[in-house]
């Protein structure tokens, strides 16, 4: 049975990999789980619980030694050594902006496979650990703007006299700035919101926020999910807007980043300067460089007109057991889908997009970057859709040729005139009647509505019925057989009749048109 | 006898005046049948028709055996029978539920069928004093009068027990069962010659018996979810019994009327057909369910994912515009009524929501608009098909509520799939789509879905009826 150790994080980290709640479901998937003391102590899950969970509370040595080891940060050189050969380390590596990592995870013979690197498709949501931590982010960075503003979120009347809402600003709508967007909506704030997307415009507006578009002749399409540098117009015109809108709100959150370079620069030194005293400023992208100048990685700066900009970058850590939860639950999707069998073997298929991302070090040998994956959401995945469509349009089931129908018809006709020529007296006049019924029923009913087919059939069946009059004609014959016979088929028919139409009545009475409703 | 006028006046005369009267009235009532406004005027000139010709054909039997003992007796029966049929029939359709309605029709096609039957054997016993070519004639019309009503009897029979859950709804597959359908009905042709040159009555119970088994087996090898086009089917059936009893009593309101039935049903299960892409002739003939049997097809669909009821509810208050694709397992589930509910929540809140029915969602054409009607969804948000398609590419969110087949991407894009070239609900081209189902197992057609392991669609897995609640207590 594999071993899974979930190890104790190094620092100020207060998240952990996996939750007592995880953790059980990883025992389902048929593996064995060892939990370093202490592990979860930060993110307020005790040794107790996970014990009750059915993992075992080890020392730090033991928990390293499992052949898959579960981890929120990057190992450092140390750690890295302390893995057992053949191991599995599952984490967020950040490989991207740390090759030097996969380097030095490469040199051991192990498999190294990063969180943060499943690819943006729908299928690996459920593991997007980039999202789930962003989304927390955005959520804590609008506490920690209003624990630094002075001031009520919404707006009030009241005795002691009016207070104005306040505005918030977002740059950039990714899972951060819409959840930074809601946060603070939903703390009653004005809340604008700027990305150089434009279909997030719906998104933003979903939530609760006002989107401001940049009015420049060209637009970004997104094939990868993320967001891409911008032009030279562009940027001018969205420079613009910030500045505008900084000596306008009393909070701006900056979530925007670029995969695999240096925050764009939103905010100027004069923007901050230009905005009032007591505003607040979080810099989500500090850790990158910052959106904003003058922001410090992990520092709370207050500016001389008395702007607090704040550039935290351990936003998710700061709400830890929501984000060991949601963390938890990312890596337990991935497990769910490296152990197929559920027999508590780690299998990981190279054929499968989203396995082949994430893996940073197969066995010693590096396997990063992992071909590109396209996701494309937009448009042009439409076109493509339409032009299969047209392609393979529905083949109708071939019926019978222009002549096979031909020729039946005649056979038919043949045989009708046939009968009728030679047949005695009643029987043409009887076919006239029944030939034209047919018809006169055939085009009666052709423009029935579909809503009404069931009411249609109910109301033919009473007619048909009808059969009745046939019964009745019988029913005072000489024979007591015969009169029995067509009792019973009066009683059938009448039940027929009545039912069918009571019915109908009834089915009818209930459609109504959109007044009856309200 | 109706044919037969002598003067001014007669009962004979009054009689097949009242029935012509009586066969337009049923003429307009198809006809109003076919529209929403019209519809009740439609009812009521059903009712009127057959008021007349009761009455007149009920004054003619007694007109032409008063005075006599039978007469009486005759009448005694008659109001008996008259008043039990139709206190039954009253019943039944005051008390059952509309997710039965394809029972109940079901069962009153059966009763027609049986009544041709009974009224054939008389035909029989009756042996009127007639010209040899008549006396042929005579005997050919019971024959194929009980044949025709005996299919219809044993076929409705079979399609209620398969609608009622009493009997497997998995299509029969005896071997060489067309051999067998083909056989019937050589058979049935051989003893209709043989009847008409030597009336005996031992051939009419084996024609009867021979009838009952065909129809039997004709429903049985049709799969429950091809019910639709049966029932359909049945009540066009039901018509020609009714027809070829008047051929037997020279009764031109029979004819007219069983023939307006019987073309009206034909054309009905037509449409139906055409809605699956099937062949109308291989249906009326039974050969409907020899569709080739499913390629059991192992391919990997991916995964699919699971949504919870808040996050739909979430879902469903962001959205622009909803539609709604129901099918028969929301009539399983009752879950009418909460969806209706929820259509009208969200439509207080300004969410534009439609309905969008195949036309052969549920168990019998039109299944799922009475359901809804019975529920209070106006029917002008209820769309058809072909009106809605159009527009699912605009739709923010569509809700799958018990349908599978009806959805199946498979069905406009692999060739290879047993359902190929059926017109489908597009729901796959709205931004987002909710399944509503009990289970990842396939639908009636036995082939797997696609469109559950498509990037923008949501498993919601269990009651149809306690997921769309719990939606509404999450609003």
């Amino acid at each position: 049975m594999t071993r899974i150790g979930i190890v104790a994080e190094m620092g100020q980290e207060t998240r952990v990999a996996a939750t007592p709640v995880t953790v059980r479901q990883l025992a389902e998937l048929g593996y064995e789980l060892v939990v370093e003391k202490g592990a979860g102590e930060s993110a307020s899950f005790r040794d107790e619980a996970y014990e009750a969970a059915g993992a075992l509370i080890v020392g730090a040595d033991e928990a390293w030694g499992s052949e898959v080891v579960l981890r929120v940060n990057p190992p450092t050189e140390e750690e890295i050594n302390r893995l057992a050969p053949g191991a599995t380390l599952i984490g967020s590596l950040s490989p991207g902006l740390r090759p030097e990592l996969v380097d030095a995870l490469a040199v051991r013979p192990i498999t190294a496979l990063a969180l943060d690197a499943v690819p943006r498709i729908s299928r690996a949501q459920s593991m997007d650990v980039l999202s789930s931590m962003a989304n927390i982010a955005g959520y804590r960075a609008v506490i920690e703007a209003a624990h630094e503003f002075g001031r009520f979120f919404t707006g009030q009347v009241t005795a002691a006299g009016k207070v104005p809402p306040a505005k918030v600003l977002v740059a950039g709508a990714g899972v951060a700035g819409l959840a930074a967007i809601g946060a603070a909506s939903s703390l009653g704030a004005i809340v604008r919101a700027t990305d150089p997307r434009p279909e997030v415009a719906d998104q933003v507006k979903s939530i609760g926020g006002t989107y401001l578009k940049v009015e420049v002749g060209e637009e970004m399409k997104s094939s990868d999910g993320y967001a891409k540098a911008t032009s030279e117009a562009y940027d001018a015109r969205a420079a613009e807007i910030y500045t505008e809108q900084a000596a306008d709100v009393d909070i701006i959150i900056t979530t925007a980043l670029i995969p695999g370079r240096a925050a764009p620069k939103l905010l100027t030194a004069e923007d901050v300067a230009g905005m009032k005293a007591g505003s607040v400023i979080v810099d989500m992208a500090a850790g990158q460089g910052g959106n904003v100048e003058g922001s410090v990685a992990g520092e709370r700066i207050v500016t001389d007109n008395g702007v607090v900009i704040l550039g935290y970058t351990d936003l998710p850590a700061r709400l830890p057991a929501q984000a060991s939860q949601l963390y938890g639950t990312n890596m337990l999707n991935l497990l769910k889908l490296l152990t197929p069998d559920k027999d508590g073997v780690l299998r990981i298929d190279f054929d499968d997009v989203v396995q082949r991302s994430v893996t940073v070090v197969r066995e010693g040998e590096k396997t990063w970057p992992p071909p590109p994956v396209q996701v494309s959401a937009a448009p042009q995945a439409k076109t493509e859709a339409g032009t299969i469509d047209n392609n393979t349009a529905p083949k109708k089931k071939q019926g019978l040729s222009p002549a096979g129908k031909g020729s039946l018809f005649a056979a038919g006709t043949a045989v009708l005139f046939g009968i009728n020529a030679v047949a005695p007296a009643p029987l043409p006049q009887h076919f006239t009647v029944l030939m034209l019924s047919i018809v006169v029923g055939f085009y009666v009913i052709g423009k029935v509505h579909h809503a009404l087919h069931t009411p249609l059939m109910s109301v033919t069946n009473a007619i048909s019925g009808i059969i009745v009059v046939g019964a009745l004609l019988q029913v005072t014959s000489d024979n007591i057989i015969m009169q029995v016979l067509a009792a019973v088929a009066v009683l059938l028919a009448s039940i027929n009749i009545f039912g069918g139409f009571a019915v109908t009545r009834r089915m009818l009475a209930m459609f109504s048109a959109g007044k009856a409703r309200s | 006898m109706s044919d037969t006028v002598s003067g001014p006046f007669t009962a004979d005369s009054i009689a097949g005046a009242a029935y012509v009267v009586a066969a337009l009235l049923f003429i307009l009532s198809l006809a109003g049948l076919s529209k929403h406004e019209k519809a009740r005027a439609g009812v009521i000139y059903g009712i009127t028709g057959m008021i007349i010709a009761l009455a007149a054909t009920i004054w003619l039997t007694i007109q032409d055996a008063w005075g006599t003992g039978r007469a009486l007796t005759g009448l005694g029966l008659l109001v008996a029978a008259v008043v039990v049929g139709g206190a039954i029939g009253l019943w039944r359709a005051r008390v059952v539920e509309m997710t039965g309605m394809p029972e109940l029709i079901a069962v009153l096609h059966s009763f027609v069928g049986l009544a041709a039957v009974l009224v054939g054997w008389n035909g029989h016993l009756e042996a009127p004093a007639l010209s040899p070519d008549l006396t042929a004639i005579h005997h050919a019309e019971v024959f194929i009068g009980v044949f025709i009503g005996a299919v219809t009897f044993t076929g409705s029979i079979v399609a209620f027990l398969k609608l009622s859950a009493r009997m497997k709804s998995t299509p029969l597959m005896l071997p060489g069962k067309n051999a067998i359908n083909l056989g019937a009905l050589a058979a049935f042709i051989a003893l209709t010659v043989w009847y008409v040159n030597d009336s005996q009555l031992w051939l009419l119970i084996v024609v009867t018996v021979l009838a009952l088994g065909l129809g039997w087996h004709l429903v049985a090898s049709i799969g429950g979810g091809d019910m639709p086009v049966v029932v359909s089917m049945l009540n066009s059936y039901s018509g020609w019994a009714a027809a070829a009893a008047g051929f037997l009593l020279n009764n031109d309101l029979l004819i007219i009327t069983g023939a307006l039935v019987g073309s009206s049903g034909a054309y009905l299960s037509y449409i139906m057909c055409k809605a699956m892409n099937r062949s109308f002739i291989s249906v009326i003939a039974g050969g409907f369910g020899i569709v080739a049997p499913a390629s059991k097809d192992d391919t990997d669909q991916g995964e699919h994912r699971e949504i919870t009821a808040e996050a739909t509810a979430e879902m469903l208050t962001n959205a622009s515009s909803v539609v709604i694709t129901p099918g028969y397992g929301m009539a399983v589930a009752q879950a009418q009524y909460p969806v209706a509910e929820l259509a009208h929540q969200l439509r207080e809140r300004g969410v534009d929501v439609r309905f969008g029915i195949h036309p052969v969602a549920g168990r019998l054409p039109g299944h799922m608009n009475v359901l809804l009607a019975e529920a209070k969804v106006p029917y002008d948000i209820v769309l058809e098909m072909d009106e809605i398609n159009e527009d699912l590419g605009e739709t923010s969110v569509v809700l799958v509520i018990g349908a599978n087949d009806t959805v199946n991407p498979a069905a406009a894009e692999d060739p290879s799939s047993p359902i190929a070239g059926m017109p489908v609900l597009r729901v796959w081209e709205a931004e987002n789509v909710v399944v509503f189902k009990r289970s990842m197992a396939a639908g009636y057609a036995g082939v797997q879905n696609p469109l559950f392991f498509r990037d923008n669609s949501q498993m919601l897995f269990g009651d149809a009826k306690q997921r769309v609640e719990d939606i509404l207590r999450a609003f």
